[in-house]
C-alpha cells in the first residue's frame, strides 16, 4: 500500500489532515509531520524524515505539503533517501490527503494514486 | 591560505554574529515576513556552534556539509532549506580538502549560490538573499581574476551585498512570505539578504 505523508508548519494541521483521511480511510497508512521538533511552527528535516519510514514499502510514498519551505524541505529529505520510490504531490493539503488515502486504501499505485490527488486542485465544494 | 580549524573560528564568529544581530533580523521579518527570521537563525546557528568543536580534525568538505545539514535541521523557516543547500553544496566543492584559498573558496561561493537558486527556485532581482550574494560574488571573482588579496576581495564583496540588500528596499518581494504583502514589501529591506550580508561580515572581520 503507498504510505502518504502530511508535511505542514502547523503540527496541530498535519494531525488534523490525517485524522480527517483516517476517517475517510481507516486503514490507510498515513503519517504527520507538522512543526518542529519542540512542537513550535515551522518545517523539520528530521520529522518528515521520520514520518517517510514510518510509512514507506515498495509501494511508494506520497508527500503532500501546505507551502514554502514544506516543500524545500520535503525536497532535501527525498534527495537524501536517493533509493526510494517517493513523489511529491502538489496539491491542497486538506483535500489531496483525504483523496490519496481513499487510493491508497483501494490499492492504487503511486502513479494512479498521484492522477487522482492532483485532480483535487480544481475540486468545487459547492454545487450548484 | 585558511585551514579546517581557521574555518571553524569562522564559522563560531558567524554564529556568534547571528546570535547578536537575531533581534534585528526579527525586526525586518516582523516588517514584510512571519517575524522569525532572526529567531530561526539564531536557533540553528546555535546548534552549529555546539557542534562546531566536534568537527576540529575534520576536512573542510565535511564541516561545511555538517554546518548545512544542522541548519536545515534546527532553523525552521526557509532559512534552513536555503543556507542549508548553501553550505552542503559548498561542502561538496570543498570535499577532502585542508586547506582552502581565495580562488577555491569562490568555487565553493559559487556552488553555495547555485544551490539556493535551485532550492529557492529564485534568481536576483527578486527579493532574496541572492540578491546580496550574487553582488558579492561577482565581487570576488573579480578580485580572484585580478590576482587580488582575500581582504581586499571581501572589501569589495561587502560593498556589494551592502549595495545589494539596500537594492531590495526598492523592489517587491515575488518569492517568500514576503510576497504575500506584494506592493506592500516595497520600502522594507529583504531579512534574508541582510542576514547573508552579516555572514559576509562575520567572515571578513576574520580576514
Amino acid at each position: 500500500m503507498v504510505g502518504i505523508v502530511v508535511v505542514s508548519h502547523s503540527q496541530k494541521l498535519a494531525e488534523g489532515v490525517l485524522e480527517l483521511a483516517k476517517m475517510m480511510a481507516p486503514t490507510a497508512n498515513v503519517s504527520a509531520a507538522g512543526g518542529m521538533e519542540d512542537g513550535s511552527a515551522g518545517t523539520s528535516f528530521t520529522k518528515i524524515s521520520k514520518a517517510i519510514d514510518e510509512v514507506y514499502s515498495d509501494d511508494g510514498v506520497a508527500v503532500l505539503m501546505d507551502m514554502g519551505s514544506a516543500v524545500m524541505t520535503t525536497e532535501m529529505v527525498i534527495e537524501s533517501m536517493e533509493a526510494r520510490k517517493i513523489k511529491m504531490l502538489d496539491c491542497p493539503v486538506a483535500e489531496g490527503a483525504v483523496v490519496a488515502a481513499l487510493e491508497a486504501m483501494a490499492g492504487a499505485t503511486l502513479e494512479i494514486l498521484e492522477e487522482k490527488v492532483l485532480a483535487t486542485r480544481t475540486i468545487k465544494k459547492i454545487n450548484d | 591560505m585558511t585551514d579546517n580549524k581557521r574555518v571553524i573560528a569562522i564559522l563560531l564568529a558567524v554564529a556568534k554574529k547571528i546570535e547578536s544581530e537575531k533581534v534585528f533580523l526579527t525586526e525586518l521579518d516582523t516588517a514584510i515576513g512571519d517575524g522569525d527570521h532572526g529567531i530561526n537563525m539564531a536557533r540553528g546557528f546555535q546548534k552549529v556552534g555546539e557542534k562546531l568543536p566536534s568537527l576540529a580534525d575534520k576536512d573542510i568538505g565535511v564541516i561545511l556539509k555538517t554546518v548545512g545539514m544542522q541548519l536545515v535541521s534546527t532553523v525552521g523557516g526557509a532559512a534552513g532549506p536555503l543556507y542549508g543547500t548553501a553550505f552542503m553544496k559548498a561542502g561538496a566543492a570543498c570535499q577532502g580538502k585542508m586547506e582552502l584559498d581565495l580562488a577555491g573558496f569562490a568555487v565553493a561561493f559559487a556552488a553555495a549560490i547555485q544551490g539556493v537558486k535551485m532550492r529557492g527556485k529564485a534568481e536576483p532581482g527578486e527579493k532574496t538573499m541572492l540578491d546580496a550574494l550574487c553582488p558579492a560574488l561577482t565581487a570576488i571573482n573579480a578580485e580572484v581574476k585580478a590576482g587580488g588579496n582575500a581582504r581586499s576581495a571581501f572589501t569589495n564583496a561587502i560593498q556589494a551585498a551592502n549595495d545589494g540588500v539596500a537594492y531590495t528596499k526598492t523592489i517587491i518581494a515575488t518569492k517568500g512570505r514576503a510576497s504575500y504583502l506584494g506592493e506592500r514589501s516595497i520600502g522594507h529591506q529583504d531579512p534574508g539578504a541582510t542576514s547573508s550580508l552579516l555572514i559576509l561580515q562575520a567572515i571578513a572581520e576574520c580576514i
